[in-house]
């Protein structure tokens, strides 16, 4: 909780190319530093790598040149345990689709982190989850399945999902892609939220440029290059 | 450990998810360790009884007079090294007076090894002639003192008794199949009529069943010197029965005794060679049928898993990105075929072990290579045992194999994809 911005997240000469046939370059050559406690949001074209530049950052690719430092630490050369060690404590992930596992109710998904990380006892997992859960509204369906929600709640426990373990950053790739107006602004708004009182991260990829004209920062990609 | 509670909830959902399927493998599972165990406590019963029946009635060893090779001639003994050019045409083998030369000296010695009882004996075909029936068997010279060492005839003695042989003249004792034919009964008499040409009248002083049906059908047993005169051989035996402690130990000690006297001694397992290579094909067979039901249940679970990985892949990215490493996710799909195997294998013992009772209270009439009116089962927990490794292994690698793909798996091509 540093009042002076501290680099969370930088990229050097980030480069991915599909090694495909005909080699498909995914991102190139992307060089930025994301302050922690900023909003930013990854925009441009469809098939300009703004999702591709987003799996990097989460670690859940690697880059084929350049390198990602995350939290201070070059995490370019690690170990697949200890990249997962790294997304589940300091990264929380919010898709398009919401992922939820169905055969859980909306409490136990919220928990699934939170006990694959087993840092806090099972009481209070329960208590932290249903507070999360009661932030975003949705105190009242803490004991429903995912398919008895709306896609708006759903999405909603995605990022409740997300924030659980309490992570320094929350990669969110199209979260409102699927949702209407109304509820793409809730979510918006969730995430404002996250940043101004947890202090978290929040990159965001989107193609909707009145959403991200709302962001702290805005990091346009076209053909995979960093252009604004 | 929470870990592991977490990965067994979602492991267990997938399984609620598909109950039916899962039931149908945890079936084709049991079916394959049952029937192993069924089966083999059916044919290890029958082989068994088998061996143990041959191990008891006859001897472990029997010296023949009779030589493996020919003697050679003098002429290729003298010139006999490899490659001589000599060729002997029209040679007839002399012919010999048949028996055990030195058969004392031979006793005396072989006596003093340890462990082993020994019983001379002269055997010889016989004709019995009773009523209007003519049947042909191997009649044995036997000293009941010497016999009871060397075999449990006396225990397969179902009429008269064994040393009513020392107080009849000329006595008898039949196979059981034996009597049957010659429709003779203890204390008929029958007339013999040996390969010597010599007749007499013998008594029918017991009747043996052994539930060997060759040796039931084939042999009797006389004194030794009744058989003696029958053949008109006084003094002459031609095969020495010997008895081991240990009757694995068999084999090598015939080829020690054939070494050290030449004359063909003969172990049970040689002699039953045909029926014990017999038992080796049907146990290929066994662990051929058995192996492919098991084949089977492992495809099943094999399909099952490949199906839930198939359906789950969404699940899967998601647990991926959110910090679960393979071994992880592959824990989540292992432990479901292993749990499908567990309960599998513990249905197909109580399978096993009710097919295993309900075989053996069957009864069947038979008349084959052993004449029985039952199946002869055998409860060894070395079959539930190896029934459960072969299951769990099975089980385990079916599992594994769509676990590893499961594992691999990565997050971005789901993710990439999945919208709605």
């Amino acid at each position: 909780m540093s009042e002076v911005s501290s680099v969370l997240i930088e990229t050097r000469n980030l480069t991915r190319i599909l090694p495909l046939e005909v080699p498909v370059t995914l991102v190139e050559d992307v060089s930025l530093s994301i302050d922690a406690g900023q909003f930013v949001s990854i925009t441009g074209p469809s098939g300009s790598g703004k999702s591709s530049l987003l799996y990097l950052l989460g670690l859940l690719d690697q880059p084929s040149e350049g390198q990602v430092f995350i939290d201070g630490q070059d995490v370019t050369k690690l170990s697949s345990q200890d990249l997962c060690r790294i997304r589940l404590k300091k990264l929380g992930f919010v898709f398009q689709f919401h992922f939820l596992l169905s055969e859980f109710t909306i409490l136990e998904n919220v928990r699934v982190p939170m006990r694959k990380l087993a840092k806090w006892p099972e009481k209070e997992q329960i208590e932290r989850a249903e507070k999360i859960l009661e932030d975003l509204g949705m105190e009242d369906h803490l004991h429903k399945h995912p398919f008895q929600l709306s896609g708006g709640q759903r999405q909603r426990v995605a990022v409740a999902r997300a924030v659980a373990n309490e992570p320094l950053v929350v990669l969110a790739d199209e979260p409102t892609g699927n949702l209407d107006t109304k509820n793409s602004d809730i979510v918006r708004d969730i995430f404002r939220d996250l940043v101004r009182t947890h202090r978290t991260t929040v990159v965001m990829v989107t193609h909707d440029l009145e959403l991200a004209a709302q962001t702290d920062r805005r990091v346009h990609l076209v053909d995979g290059r960093v252009v604004s | 450990m929470s870990t592991r509670n977490l990965l067994f909830d979602i492991a267990m959902t997938h399984l609620y998810g598909r109950a039916r399927q899962t039931l149908t493998s945890i079936i084709g599972v049991a079916l394959g360790v049952g029937f192993f165990i069924a089966m083999a406590a059916m044919m290890e019963g029958f082989q068994g009884f088998f061996t143990q029946k041959i191990i008891d009635v006859s001897p472990h060893i029997v010296m023949e007079d009779e030589f493996r090779e020919r003697p050679r001639q003098p002429v290729s003994w003298f010139f006999g090294y490899e490659g001589t050019a000599i060729s002997l045409q029209g040679i007839k083998p002399k012919e010999e007076i048949r028996g055990i030369k030195n058969a004392e000296r031979i006793i005396n010695t072989l006596s003093q090894m340890p462990g082993l009882h020994i019983s001379p004996t002269l055997e010889g075909q016989i004709f019995y002639r009773y009523g209007s029936t003519d049947v042909s068997s191997s009649l044995k010279g036997i000293e009941p003192r010497k016999e009871k060492k060397i075999t449990k005839l006396e225990n397969d003695i179902i009429a008269g008794q064994l040393d009513d042989l020392l107080t009849h003249s000329y006595g008898v004792i039949l196979g059981s199949g034996l009597s049957d034919d010659l429709n003779a009964k203890v204390g008929d008499t029958l007339t013999g009529i040996s390969v010597a040409g010599i007749i007499k009248k013998m008594k029918v002083v017991g009747i043996f069943h052994t539930g060997i049906t060759e040796l039931d059908k084939n042999v009797s047993y006389s004194l030794l010197k009744d058989v003696q005169v029958l053949q008109n051989r006084a003094n002459v035996i031609n095969g020495i029965r010997f008895a081991l402690d240990d009757p694995d130990m068999a084999e090598e000690v015939s080829r020690q005794i054939e070494g050290q006297f030449q004359y063909k001694s003969v172990s049970w397992q040689e002699a039953n060679e045909g029926i014990l290579s017999v038992f080796v094909i049907q146990d290929t067979i066994r662990y051929a049928t058995t192996g492919a039901i098991l084949l089977v249940a492992c495809f099943g679970i094999f399909n099952i898993i490949s199906t839930v990985i198939n359906e789950k892949a969404r699940d899967i990215a998601i647990l991926k990105s959110m910090g679960f490493t393979e071994g992880d996710i592959q824990w989540i799909f292992i432990f479901q075929g292993v749990l499908i195997g567990v309960v599998g294998m513990i249905l197909g013992w109580a399978l096993g072990y009710g097919l295993s009772v309900a075989l053996g209270s069957i009864r069947i009439k038979m008349e084959a290579i052993i004449t029985t009116e039952h199946l002869y089962i055998v409860y060894d927990v070395m079959h539930y045992f190896w029934g459960g490794v072969a299951c769990m292994f099975a089980a385990t690698v079916a599992a594994w194999l769509p676990a590893r793909k499961a594992a691999l798996l990565r997050p971005v091509d789901i993710v990439r994809g999945a919208s709605g």
